[in-house]
């Protein structure tokens, strides 16, 4: 082996080839069919159950564990993907220690709850093994809809217009379709290739053309769009991201977290990408968390996350916090950057603390990860995000007004879009 | 550490908890490892005439059914009595005795129903110095279809004959195990008392299908596409086998006839419900089989600690609750509760809400913030929303004083009334 987490600088294969695969193909082993039981059997299947309401999608939480319970998983699946057709990649990626699990009535009891997310995700993987599309489109209605962007708002609305019969055409400025599932999402979270699994097996709703490498303003127009087809959705994302508004941002190693998640997600052997020996993380969200971890996991030597505010403040949870230090991340919290320290290339940042008290971080790698903004005008924009054209023109996901930046919720707002453009194509809605 | 040693109709063993004839004592092996864990007593499985022993099934001769994370609930069997030799049997027997002269040896028996069979038996077990013997007229399975098991336990003269053949040629005690597969358990029991019985045992298991093979489309346990009915067991039946001890317990013909209590009998607590209901001992097969002999422990150790919590001796509980069985129409009509939700232990999961708004009476209020109250105006104190709340104790029942007003009926509680009493029975009416 030609490096070891002690060599200087960015370099490749800090750990041997088969554990950088190990270490991200180990995070969360699907469950067997005896745990899957086990787990399920700890629902008490609700009242107007809290898991559900916290839900994003609103998927019956209580009913597909008791069809898991039952020997059903199939039956489960279909419950989730009927309210959220990539339930198999939420199961994966969901916050749910602050979404269903956080609510769950055995977290209040007992402070474990039943866990949601790994029954959803036998569920789904369940049926998506058979290959299987559970769903059937209806008879086409000879109506047109443009969608803008194949991530997970995109595809949830393509399907869902697809399924009531409408003809989609979805258009992406990337090479592969998924949006943030395909490039966005930390290796280790989506193992096996599952994103384009997911949307190859979407796609088996028939009625969606996915054409790639096609970017809105220089591909084509909004206008264009909008006389070419009946309806638009446009699920674009955040195309951007923040910068530091500090001096030496453009010193070699210093590179935006989003771009090194996408990297290490392209990459057939992990133990090829470069990762530096001390490793700075700016920022406190996911992006923030899964760009430590995972740099951690190629074998960085020390890897510190550093944001600005407290922890209560920070947007990633406490879990994925968790998830960060017993990964052997060091966290510090309440320090801002003030510089970045280097000659040519960086050589350490440096921070201050609200106290006044300063600091400097050694780093040979340097990952911005302090929020993506939306780039491009393409319709009206409320603030920072896009509102939608009433009866011709729809947004979800993040780009859009409302969104929370979680997958969940560009599902759920992709597939309402979808509802709402359906009842405006066929005339039954305003 | 209270005083377990149990006297059973003479028949003494150092705790009251026997292991029940049945797979777990059908030999030696087992019923050493049975003693060495601490088990106060086995009834041997049961034996059957001289000859070629009876034949059991190879293929599967269990059924269950299960609660969450598949919790055994009920377990039916479909094995005959034992299927080894007689004397292989008695020459253990006689051995294991004399090895364990502090633990009780019975010896349970089941041969055609005539005195010859009966009186031969008798003879052949005499010499292995076992405690006493239990006549099997319980099995519902298989040897009914021969004449004996509960095809005998179902006909009270039958049981009578038997109880007085055996009483004749044999000095031992007598306990006769009781069949549940009766409409009235006071009858057969009656019948043994009659014939001079030294005690009762029950249950013996209830005929029964635990599944259906969804596949096959026949009944398991399944046995070459083919299922036949099997006698149940487990925790399942104790509810069943509580109800019948006490109804032999309570029986002015019966009260004074001991009763080893057997069904579904798995923690210390079980044990204890059976003992205050009326037996004398408890005999456990499923706990055994479910979980292995170590369980032995926690009954002992459980019953020992009630029993010096409460400051009572092991003959202080039996029957304890006997006189407090009574028939529905003694129950006191005025005696009013209402169901009270302790808010600290709610986990707020709805269930009594679903359970009294979809099933019951309405009389649960749930808020936007999810907090469910009883309406007292409402509440009839069934007692559903306690049997399903999956926290302990947090819906009690709490009663209404005398004098205070039920908000339901708007009626002040009175002094205790009964049906007998009440101005809607029509008896009463005739009496005036």
């Amino acid at each position: 082996m030609p490096n070891s987490p002690q060599t200087p600088g960015i370099v490749a294969q800090r750990l041997p080839s088969a554990q950088v695969a190990q270490n991200f193909a180990t995070y969360m082993p699907a469950y067997d069919a005896h745990e899957a039981r086990v787990a399920a059997d700890r629902c008490y299947f609700c009242h107007d159950a809290p898991c559900m309401t916290a839900c994003p999608t609103a998927i019956d939480i209580p009913l597909f564990i008791r069809q898991i319970a039952t020997g059903t998983p199939d039956a489960a699946a279909k419950t989730i993907l009927a309210q959220n057709i990539m339930g198999g990649m939420c199961a994966r990626v969901c916050p749910t220690e602050t979404l269903c699990e956080e609510v769950c009535v055995r977290e209040v009891a007992e402070g474990k709850p039943v866990e949601i997310g790994r029954l959803q995700r036998y569920a789904t993987d369940s049926l998506m093994a058979k290959g299987v599309h559970p769903f059937t489109r209806a008879a086409d209605t000879g109506k047109r809809v443009a969608v803008v962007g194949a991530g997970p708002a995109g595809l949830s609305c393509a399907h869902r217009l697809a399924l009531h019969g409408h003809t989609v055409t979805v258009y992406d400025r990337k090479p592969k379709a998924g949006g943030l599932n395909e490039y966005g999402i930390a290796a280790y979270k989506s193992t096996d290739d599952f994103a384009a699994r997911e949307v190859e097996w979407l796609l088996k709703i028939g009625g969606i053309t996915v054409e790639t490498g096609k970017e809105l303003g220089r591909d084509m127009t909004l206008d264009g769009l909008e006389s070419s087809f009946d309806a638009v959705f446009l699920g674009i994302g955040l195309g951007g991201v923040n910068a530091l508004g500090l001096g030496g941002e453009d010193m070699a190693g210093v590179s935006n977290a989003v771009d090194f998640i996408a990297d290490l997600r392209q990459a057939a052997d992990k133990s090829t990408l470069t990762i530096g020996r001390e490793v700075v993380v700016i920022g406190g969200g996911m992006t923030a968390v899964d760009a430590a971890v995972q740099a951690k996991l190629l074998g960085a030597q020390t890897v510190t996350m550093v944001y600005r505010r407290g922890k209560e403040k920070m947007s990633a949870s406490v879990y994925e916090q968790d998830h960060a230090t017993a990964s052997g991340v060091t966290i510090v919290y309440g320090a801002a950057p003030m510089k970045i320290v280097g000659a040519g290339k960086v050589e350490g940042v440096e921070f201050r603390y609200e106290s006044g008290e300063a600091f400097t971080l050694k780093a040979d790698q340097v990952f911005k990860a302090i929020g993506q903004t939306l780039v491009g005008e393409p319709i009206a924009r409320d603030g920072k995000k896009l509102v939608q054209r009433a009866g011709k023109v729809w947004a979800g996901g993040d780009c859009a007004a409302g969104g929370e930046d979680l997958t969940v919720t560009a599902v759920a707002q992709g597939r309402d879009a979808a509802e709402e453009m359906n009842s405006v194509l066929m005339g039954a809605g305003a | 550490m209270a005083n377990l040693t149990s006297n059973f109709i003479g028949i003494k063993s150092p705790n009251p908890f026997w292991l029940a004839s049945a797979p777990p004592t059908d030999k030696a092996y087992n019923v050493e490892r049975a003693y060495e864990a601490g088990w106060g007593g086995v009834v041997w499985k049961t034996l059957g005439s001289e000859g070629p022993p009876v034949v059991n099934v190879s293929g599967p001769r269990y059924g269950a059914i299960w609660g969450a994370d598949r919790r055994l609930l009920g377990l039916n069997n479909i094995e005959l009595i034992t299927d080894r030799p007689l004397q292989i049997n008695l020459d253990e027997i006689k051995a294991v005795k004399r090895k364990w002269r502090d633990r009780a040896l019975v010896i349970s028996l089941m041969v055609p129903c005539d005195e010859e069979s009966w009186k031969d038996i008798l003879h052949r077990i005499e010499d292995t110095e076992a405690d006493g013997v239990e006549l099997n007229f319980g099995c519902p399975h298989g040897m009914a279809e021969r004449g004996m098991g509960s095809a005998v336990g179902q006909v009270p003269e039958y049981i009578e004959m038997v109880t007085r053949w055996v009483k004749k040629h044999s000095r031992m005690p007598c306990i006769v195990k009781l069949t549940p597969n009766i409409n009235d358990i006071r009858k057969p029991a009656e019948a043994a008392h009659r014939g001079g019985a030294d005690a009762v045992s029950l249950i013996n298991t209830i005929n029964s299908i635990t599944s259906v093979n969804l596949d096959s489309f026949a009944p398991e346990p399944m046995i070459d596409g083919k299922g036949t009915h099997g006698g149940y067991c487990g925790p399942a039946v104790k509810p069943i086998a509580l109800n019948m001890v006490a109804e032999i317990a309570r029986n002015p013909a019966t009260r004074d006839l001991p009763i080893s209590g057997i069904g579904g009998v798995t923690t210390w607590r079980d044990a204890a419900e059976f003992l205050a209901l009326g037996a004398g001992n408890v005999q456990v097969c499923t706990a055994a089989m479910t979980y292995g002999f170590k369980i032995v422990s926690e009954m002992i150790s459980g019953l020992s600690d009630y029993l010096d919590d409460k400051g009572m001796a092991l003959s202080d509980l039996v029957g304890r609750a006997t006189p407090n069985v009574t028939d529905w129409q003694f129950l006191n009509l005025n005696y009013v509760t209402k169901a009270v939700i302790n808010q600290d232990d709610c986990i707020k999961c709805g269930r009594c809400f679903a359970a009294c708004e979809d099933t019951s009476h309405q009389a649960i209020a749930m808020s936007a913030d999810r907090t469910f109250t009883v309406k007292d105006e409402e509440c009839v104190a069934c007692n559903l929303c306690v049997n399903v709340c999956p926290v302990q104790d947090c819906i009690t029942m709490v009663e209404v004083p005398k004098g205070g007003v039920d908000l339901r009926t708007g009626r002040k509680v009175g002094d205790y009334a009964n049906w007998t009493m009440h101005p809607n029975n029509p008896s009463v009416a005739a009496a005036e």
